[in-house]
């Protein structure tokens, strides 16, 4: 049996191995050796511990320190002080967890209080690539249990009971899902993970794929069990190679312990899984474009019914879930429905991770109970805005979602809630904005997205879609008429209602709400040819503040057409607006601040 | 797996892997690791503490250092904390007497008196 006395925990989710974490693992490794602490000091490396913002992240137990933002020089003085003196290096630490001179454990934190981790419980605790760890905290007890004490439809049962809705952004209960899936008459059935995750900025899936892959293994077992398959998919984007390897050594380490395969806990159940690498199309996160790539075929969706509960994969009854609501599924059964239920609102029930970005301070991944409040997790556990600028509005749902201005900030979160504000909440995206964002240009910037990924199936996305953004585009160059934003709106309507999958009926989404609660400002864009944010480049002009300008002559010559005159040490200087191409060289290069844009 | 027994032996035995990243109400073993204490030999109390509880296959016991408890001229020092009790500070201790405190005062629960503080003040 091994002891130690000190375990150092280094993330090594995607964002710190990309800030160098694993070197910073490898020299933790090198100077416990040479300073004789190998038996008493242990490295792990882990999964993400959400708050990205801090990285690359250091937690030393038994003590709890959350040291952040981490270079390699400074694991020299972590070992020398707080190995082996056991000093706690504090200018190291994550600043919130030493306010006031006392020093917190992580748990204590900020970011961390309010969050209640069900689906995210291991993800930075374990080491993800070592199937021991994830046993010791309870892992494949769940499937055990399922598989020697209870029926198919017992097992169903109890995830109805707990009333766990699907996590990808549907948000359809999983009990009846996985109950129509069972009652479907086939020789074969399928079970598949949709680990596609295409909103931009959304990394819910990807961190527990990094940090705790074992519990895909064994929802995705204890899902074929009770639908009666024995063949599992999981579809996993390329573009997120860690999550894929550390999969591939979850499911490799499963079945050389026997607990994936044929005989599984000597019940004569047989279970095997095997994953399938997308290829960057967004489309294939819908299910029916999903089912299409794992057949070898392009991603492009069908109309429904039939479903896949009924056809599916190779036109055989499948259940697809996602990622997040996998992830639950071994808690449910380890601590009950009733425990389940008691979280969260009366209709969604449970937590739900978020990936918040944008104009925040804490960005990162946070996992807290439906029904905490928008601003709770923007200002409470989010950190509120950088630069102490006002909150505008929050993204919620990715390019599928909507935004929702403060007015509503007091939301509480749940999936009915954010359809009522003309949002939804989607895979968990949560971009924040604040008042330099210029909503016309966000509406642009997620139609910009959807127009690239629409598959051209059908014509009110394929062609629908071009011409919402061509309609942006001309509104935010200052070209846009009323008659267009009337057009707009209804264009976004009707691609609404006659898109045959969920990418084209969500896509007018950010047009429809920020239409919705900005319309001043499309106005100002239309009407007054300006942008009230100042973003949209070309409806800024650029002038010179005569009493701040010194004659210095230093901003003619940077212009790359010519359209500022003046004699230098004579006259005030002179932007020709019309020839203006808004580069923003003269405004860099003044010394004076005297050229401005507005 | 063959069965769901050999699953919950092969937990029981990974458990100590993972035990501390939890936080636990056991026993927690403070040693005093300054310079003071490094000097008078603590680093050999510390592995010994370490390696008694690894072979007694201890649970929830956190055995971690310190700066300087004080009394410098005691060390080595380690103090004990458990739960509902009082601490209890050892002092002047080598590597036997730190075996012979695990097993009577950490696993029976009797304090090894004569090597506390209180007996040494005496």
């Amino acid at each position: 049996m091994e002891l130690y006395r000190s375990h150092i925990l280094v993330c090594a989710g995607t964002g710190c191995v990309s800030s160098a974490s694993l070197e910073i693992e490898k020299r933790f490794q090198e100077l416990i050796e040479q300073n004789d602490l190998s038996k008493e000091a242990k490295v792990v490396k882990t999964g993400c511990f959400g708050l990205c913002e801090a990285g690359p992240i250091v937690i030393v137990y038994p003590e709890g320190a959350f040291y952040s933002q981490i270079k390699v020089e400074d694991v020299d003085r972590i070992v020398a002080e707080h190995l082996v003196k056991g000093r706690i290096v504090t200018e190291l630490l994550y600043k919130e967890s030493h306010a006031d001179g006392v020093i917190q454990s992580v748990n204590e934190v900020g970011f961390y209080k309010k969050q209640e981790r069900v689906a995210l419980r291991n993800c930075g605790v374990i080491n993800p690539e070592v199937i021991e760890e994830y046993i010791a905290y309870d892992g494949y007890e769940a499937l055990g249990k399922v598989l020697t004490e209870m029926t198919p439809e017992e097992v169903i049962q109890v995830v109805k009971d707990s009333g766990l809705r699907g996590r990808g952004g549907g948000g359809f209960p999983t009990g009846l899902k996985w109950e129509f899936t069972a009652k479907a008459e086939s020789d074969q059935k399928y079970v598949a993970c949709n680990a596609d995750e295409g909103d931009p900025g959304a990394f819910m899936d990807r961190s527990v794929l990094e940090g705790d892959p074992h519990v895909i293994v064994e929802a995705m077992t204890i899902a074929g069990y009770a639908v009666g398959a024995n063949k599992g998919y999981v579809y996993v984007r390329a573009e997120y190679p860690i999550a894929v390897q550390r999969l591939q050594i979850a499911i490799d380490q499963a079945k050389d312990m026997g607990l994936l395969g044929e005989n599984i806990f000597g019940t004569g159940f047989n279970f095997d899984m095997e994953i399938r690498l997308g290829a960057g199309a967004f489309v294939c996160g819908e299910e029916t474009a999903l089912i299409k790539s794992i057949e070898g075929k392009r991603g492009m969706p069908i109309p429904r019914p039939p479903f896949p509960a009924v056809k599916g994969i190779f036109d055989k009854p499948t259940l697809l879930n996602n990622v997040e609501t996998y992830a639950n599924i071994p808690q449910i059964f380890l601590r009950g429905p009733e425990w389940f239920s008691s979280i969260g609102t009366e209709k969604s029930k449970g937590t739900k991770i978020f990936a918040l970005a944008g104009k925040i301070n804490n960005t990162g991944l946070l996992e807290i109970p439906m029904g905490t409040t928008l601003r709770e997790a923007i200002y409470d556990v989010g950190g509120g805005i950088p630069k102490g600028k006002a909150f505008k509005a929050v993204q919620t749902g990715g390019p599928s979602g909507g935004c929702i201005p403060a007015e509503h900030i007091d939301t509480p979160i749940d999936y009915d809630n954010l359809i009522e504000l003309g949002s939804m909440m989607g895979s968990g995206g949560m971009i924040v904005m604040d008042e330099d964002n210029c909503m016309v240009d966000i509406a642009r910037f997620f139609l910009d997205f959807t127009v690239e990924e629409s598959c051209g199936k059908c014509t009110p996305c394929r062609d629908g879609t071009k011409r919402m953004l061509e309609m942006l585009d001309k509104i935010s160059e200052g070209k846009g008429t009323m008659e267009d934003l009337a057009k707009l709106e209804t264009l976004a309507k009707t691609i609404k209602s006659a898109s045959l999958c969920g990418l084209g009926q969500t896509a007018p989404n950010p047009v429809l709400s920020t239409l919705k609660y900005f319309k001043d400002e499309y106005e100002a864009h239309v009407n007054d040819k300006k942008c009230p944010a100042g973003t949209c480049q070309a409806l800024l002009e650029y002038k010179v503040i005569d009493d701040k300008c010194k004659k210095c002559g230093i901003c003619a010559p940077k212009c790359p057409v010519d359209c500022i005159s003046g004699t230098k040490g004579k006259t005030v200087y002179h932007i020709d607006t019309e020839k203006c191409i808004k580069c923003n060289a003269c405004l860099e290069a003044c010394p004076f601040n005297a050229i401005v844009k507005g | 797996m063959k069965s769901l027994e050999e699953l919950r032996k092969l937990r029981k035995e990974s458990l100590d892997r993972v035990d501390m990243r939890r936080s636990g109400n056991g026993t927690r073993i403070v040693v005093g690791m300054a310079t003071c204490g490094i000097s008078a030999g603590a680093r050999s109390v510390m592995m010994a503490l370490v390696e008694e509880a690894k072979k007694r296959n201890l649970q929830d016991v956190t055995i971690t250092q310190t700066g300087c408890i004080g009394a410098c001229r005691l060390e080595p020092m380690f103090e004990v904390y458990r739960q509902g009790e009082e601490k209890v500070t050892y002092v002047h201790m080598d590597a036997e007497k730190s075996r012979k405190v695990i097993a009577d005062h950490v696993v029976n629960g009797n304090v090894v008196s004569e090597y506390t503080i209180g007996a040494y003040e005496k």
